[in-house]
């Protein structure tokens, strides 16, 4: 059923193609080659291009942000809770810490627990979902009753429980995230692939002798993959908000690691002061990296279910 | 099949469901961690004092016998007859402390949240996505849409703070944190504080119970809104397009009456799935508006007790977590199987 809310049935109208190679070349296309078709098909394409340009945007300035930060984002002790000023542009912790620079570089945790959990998710769910709903049987039957007991029960709760219990870090963080978000990957593919089976070409290359895991994988697996895809980068924004949420209630990395989420714990504490630089740009961080990965999911599955547009 | 025979059938098809639950919340707190007695004293622990709180804890006896006893307790319906609650042990912080009791009197903050949080996401998304259907293609629909798309993009806790800060600190208007502040909670009857102010005739504690309340659920319900605000769009716009809509026009019906008591009526059932599978989401998101207001539920204790590395303390707020979930899917089921006789087949 989450898959259901990615796909709005026509949510935008049908894409007017005809006669739109004469559409002058965007700004970004003219960078980014392959883009220009994207801008072509119509808002949906223009919703992932500016997806695409959000997480770009976010990743190069946590990768370029260690060399340009004005200040140390740890250790620099500045004015204590400082507004907004000339100085420092979004104010300084109750450590006198300078906001902009632990903006720029807060994102670093939570992009590569996301990363790394999406790359489990997709390790796992992808391979199990299509092996299980290709085998059939009881096999299927036990996997999908596991794996429909775990989608069924609270996500954050679980991943908080399992958080909890393996304690700190990137790595432990992405597969408390993962375990919730595996799920999602195993039903879809295996929805698919209970149709895609079926079809006379499947059949064809199973009485031509291949075996089943070229059948599996070269005949089946294709046609899921825009599926996954579309799964994959809505689950990008589950995972940050995820992590996020993880950070926020204290079972994030470490103090000494500068994070959105962190600083959003740490600004609820500096709250009754008015001190709302301290959670308003974190926040405004988290909220575009998730709004990034909606934009290309959405716009993404517009494009590849075209039957859904009217 | 009967209305009875089909609850029957679903009733019976939960227990397996809930066995697998417990056995996986299990699974993650008991075995993964190796040793939960060891792990709760960082590993620094005096191996004396680690030994006496397995023994209180019976961590001591073999895992499948652990695994007994932990089923065992959840349905020991003498346990839950001299208590009132379910045995689900003691805890770790404080062992004189049997979790089921704390997890119990937490319980009913974190449901009085959910029921307004649900509201006010099913009536907002419900009535966005029907003015959004009706303005298809306009500007009206895009703007709902966005704000579909952004309530999906906020953690909720961002929110909440948001709000803390604008009505709480700002204009002072609403408080912060806590079920009920200036005035003593009412007597506990059903524990929602709303209802059971309202059934003792308190009024003052109804106003400050409702002004405690509004800031977390909002935050909750809008956050959650989104997913109604889509789905009630798609099915709306599907079911305006149908043939019997279209029939009640031309018999001159208002507008307003082949809306909501036409098209909206038949996009409902959907709606109302969704909001069972959507309960889940609400509780996750419950967890953390409950550790940003201070909001006293099932939630903040098992966030609380994560700082003390109360591992059975946790799992008993997690059992409880999956009970509910488990309760309301059943109940929204029955509930569509009642409304669509067709489910029922």
């Amino acid at each position: 059923m989450r898959k259901k809310t990615t796909k709005t049935p026509g949510s935008f109208s049908a894409p007017k193609t005809s006669g739109s190679t004469k559409t002058p070349r965007s700004f970004l296309a003219r960078i980014i080659p392959g883009l220009t078709s994207l801008t072509r098909r119509g808002p949906s394409g223009w919703m992932v291009t500016l997806g695409i340009a959000i997480v770009l945007g976010l990743v190069v300035m946590t990768a370029v942000s260690p060399f340009v930060v004005p200040h140390d984002p740890i250790l620099y002790h500045g004015p204590l809770r400082s507004p907004p000023s000339l100085e420092f542009p979004m104010g300084t912790t109750d450590l006198g810490q300078d906001m902009l620079s632990r903006v720029m570089m807060g994102g670093l945790i939570m992009l590569q627990v996301a990363a790394l959990s999406v790359f489990i998710c997709f390790l796992i769910g992808v391979p199990l979902g299509l092996f299980s709903s290709y085998v059939g049987g009881n096999f299927d039957k036990t996997v999908s009753l596991v794996i429909d007991a775990v989608y069924a029960f609270p996500g954050l709760v679980l991943a908080i429980a399992i958080a909890a219990v393996l304690g700190s870090g990137v790595i432990n963080m992405a597969i408390s995230i993962a375990v919730v978000y595996i799920p999602s990957y195993y039903r879809i593919v295996r929805s698919q692939v209970l149709s895609i089976k079926e079809l006379t070409y499947v059949e064809a290359a199973r009485s031509i002798g291949a075996k089943w895991h070229t059948v599996l994988y070269r005949y089946i697996f294709p046609n899921v993959v825009p599926s996954i895809v579309t799964v994959l980068t809505v689950n990008f924004a589950d995972a940050v908000l995820t992590a996020a949420g993880l950070t926020f209630i204290g079972l994030g990395v470490s103090v000494d690691v500068p994070d959105w989420g962190y600083d959003l714990t740490n600004g609820r504490k500096l709250l009754t002061s008015g001190a709302w630089w301290v959670i308003t740009f974190p926040g405004i961080m988290i909220i575009l990296l998730a709004l990034g990965f909606t934009f290309i999911g959405e716009g993404l599955s517009e494009l590849l279910n075209p039957k859904l547009e009217r | 099949m009967g209305l009875r025979s089909y609850v029957i059938t679903r009733i019976i098809l939960t227990i397996p469901t809930l066995l697998l639950l417990l056995t996986a919340v299990f699974l993650v707190m008991r075995v993964l961690p190796g040793d939960p007695a060891a792990l709760h004293f960082e590993k620094k622990g005096d191996p004396a004092d680690v030994e006496r709180l397995r023994q209180i804890l019976g961590m001591d006896k073999p895992l499948w016998q652990q695994y007994i006893n932990y089923i065992g307790g959840l349905v020991d319906i003498g346990y839950l007859r001299q208590h009132g609650y379910p045995n689900l042990g003691k805890s770790m912080y404080q062992t004189s402390e049997e979790v089921g009791g704390q997890v119990f009197s937490a319980f009913p903050a974190t449901l009085e949240l959910a029921i307004y949080a649900t509201i006010i996401a099913s009536v907002l998304g419900i009535m966005l996505g029907v003015a959004s259907s009706k303005s298809y293609g306009k500007t009206p629909d895009h703007l709902i849409r966005n704000f579909g798309t952004i309530t999906y993009a906020i953690p909720v806790f961002f929110l909440g703070l948001i709000f803390q800060l604008i009505f709480g600190v700002y204009l002072g208007w609403l408080p912060t944190g806590q079920r009920i502040s200036n005035v003593a909670p009412p007597t506990t009857i059903t524990g929602l504080y709303t209802i059971d102010s309202i059934l003792q005739g308190n009024i003052i504690a109804f106003v400050e119970s409702v002004r405690a309340l509004l800031l977390p659920s909002l935050t909750l319900g809008i956050v959650l809104s989104g997913v109604f605000l889509r789905l009630t769009r798609a099915n709306m716009l599907e079911t305006l397009r149908l043939e019997f809509v279209t029939a009640a026009r031309a018999r001159g019906l208002q507008e307003s009456t082949v809306t909501y008591g036409y098209a909206l009526r038949n996009a409902f059932l959907p709606v109302l799935t969704m909001m069972g599978l959507q309960f889940a989401m609400l509780l996750g998101g419950a967890v953390l508006t409950e550790t940003t207001f201070s909001w006293p539920g099932l939630g903040k204790y098992m966030v609380d007790r994560i700082n003390f590395r109360d591992y059975t303390a946790i799992q008993g707020a997690v059992v409880m977590f999956g009970l509910f979930v488990t309760l309301v899917s059943l109940t929204v089921d029955v509930l569509c199987a009642y409304l669509d006789p067709r489910i029922r087949l």
